[in-house]
C-alpha cells in the first residue's frame, strides 16, 4: 500500500468530508459505467453505485488495505451489479469473445486482394483529416465529440465497456482484466475491434461532411 | 519473414500502441511504417482518435445522490 493511498484510507476514517466527496463524484463515472453494464437501466446502475458506497462506509474501517482502495471499491460494485443483474434476469457471457465480437475488424475491401498488383496493401491511402481535428478546443473537435458519442453507443457491449473504461475513462489494461475478469488478449481484441469501429466511424463521418 | 502488409498493420496497431509486441513484429511494423505513408496516416488518426475519446464527457452520480451519501458518511462518522 502507497503512502498516498494510506492517507487517503486514514483521511476516510477520520471523517474527512471533502476527500470522501472527491472520491465519489471521480470514481462513481466509471462505476456507473460499470454498474450499466450488468443492469438493465440508468436508474438501476445509479442505485447499484449508491449501494456501494454505502458498503464502502459501513465496511471502512474493516478494511484490511491487502488491495489497492479503487480495488476494493470496484469488486464490491461489480459484486452488487451482478447480483441485482441475477434478479434482473439480465447475464451476459464473459467467457469468450465469439458472436458480435468476431469477423474482420476493418472492411477487407479497402484493401488489394490476391491476384491484384499489392495483396494486403490498400487500394486508396485513408482520407486525410483535417489538422485540427483533435485540437482541444477547436469546433471541429466538439463537433467529433458528439459524433463519437453516437459511434461509441452502436458498439457491441463489451466492446463499449472495454473501450470506455480504456479510453475514455483512463484505465490501465491490468485494471480492466481485473475489473471485468478477462484475459489481457481478450481484453486486448475488444479493444482492437472497438478502437478499429471508432476510427472507421469518425472517417466515415469527416468524410461525408 | 514475409514483407508485412498494411491489412497486416491495421490488424495489430493496437498490440503496436498497447507495446505488447514482440520485438520481431515490432521491428516489422517500424519497417513497414518507415516506407509507407497510408499506414503512418492510419495510425496518426488512431491517435487523434484516442485523443478525442478520452475528451468524451462521462456522467457521474446526481448532486442528490451525492449529497445523500455525503450524509450517511457524516451520520455514520458521528
Amino acid at each position: 500500500m502507497g503512502r498516498e493511498e494510506g492517507e487517503l484510507i486514514a483521511a476516510l476514517r477520520a471523517g474527512d468530508e471533502a476527500v470522501f466527496s472527491r472520491l465519489v463524484s471521480e470514481w462513481s463515472r466509471s462505476m456507473l459505467t460499470l454498474a450499466r453494464h450488468f443492469v438493465s437501466t440508468e436508474a438501476s446502475a445509479e442505485e447499484v453505485v449508491q449501494e456501494t458506497w454505502l458498503a464502502v462506509i459501513k465496511g471502512l474501517d474493516r478494511f484490511e488495505g491487502r488491495s489497492a482502495l479503487r480495488t476494493w471499491v470496484y469488486r464490491i460494485l461489480v459484486n452488487t451489479a451482478k447480483s441485482r443483474g441475477v434478479k434482473e434476469h439480465r447475464t451476459l457471457p464473459w467467457s469468450s469473445v465469439a458472436g458480435d465480437d468476431a469477423g474482420p475488424s476493418l472492411d477487407p475491401a479497402l484493401f488489394q486482394s490476391t491476384g491484384e498488383a499489392y495483396p494486403g496493401h490498400w487500394r486508396a491511402a485513408p482520407t486525410a483529416w483535417p489538422h485540427d481535428v483533435a485540437v482541444e478546443g477547436s469546433v471541429l473537435a466538439g463537433e467529433l465529440r458528439g459524433e463519437l458519442r453516437t459511434v461509441v453507443d452502436a458498439l457491441p457491449d463489451r466492446q463499449r465497456l472495454v473501450l470506455t473504461l480504456r479510453d475514455v475513462l483512463g484505465h490501465s489494461s491490468d485494471e480492466v482484466c481485473q475489473l471485468l475478469d478477462i484475459s489481457q488478449a481478450n481484453q486486448r481484441v475488444l479493444l482492437h475491434r472497438a478502437r478499429t469501429a471508432v476510427r472507421a466511424g469518425l472517417a466515415a463521418y469527416l468524410e461525408g461532411s | 519473414m514475409a514483407e508485412l502488409g498494411c491489412q497486416e498493420m491495421v490488424g495489430l496497431v493496437t498490440e503496436y500502441l498497447e507495446g505488447t509486441l514482440g520485438p520481431r513484429d515490432r521491428r516489422r511494423i517500424e519497417e513497414h511504417l518507415a516506407e509507407c505513408d497510408a499506414c503512418v496516416r492510419y495510425i496518426e488518426q488512431m491517435r487523434e482518435t484516442l485523443k478525442l475519446l478520452g475528451t468524451v464527457p462521462v456522467d457521474t452520480l446526481s448532486p442528490e445522490a451525492q449529497s445523500t451519501l455525503l450524509e450517511a458518511f457524516r451520520d455514520l462518522k458521528r
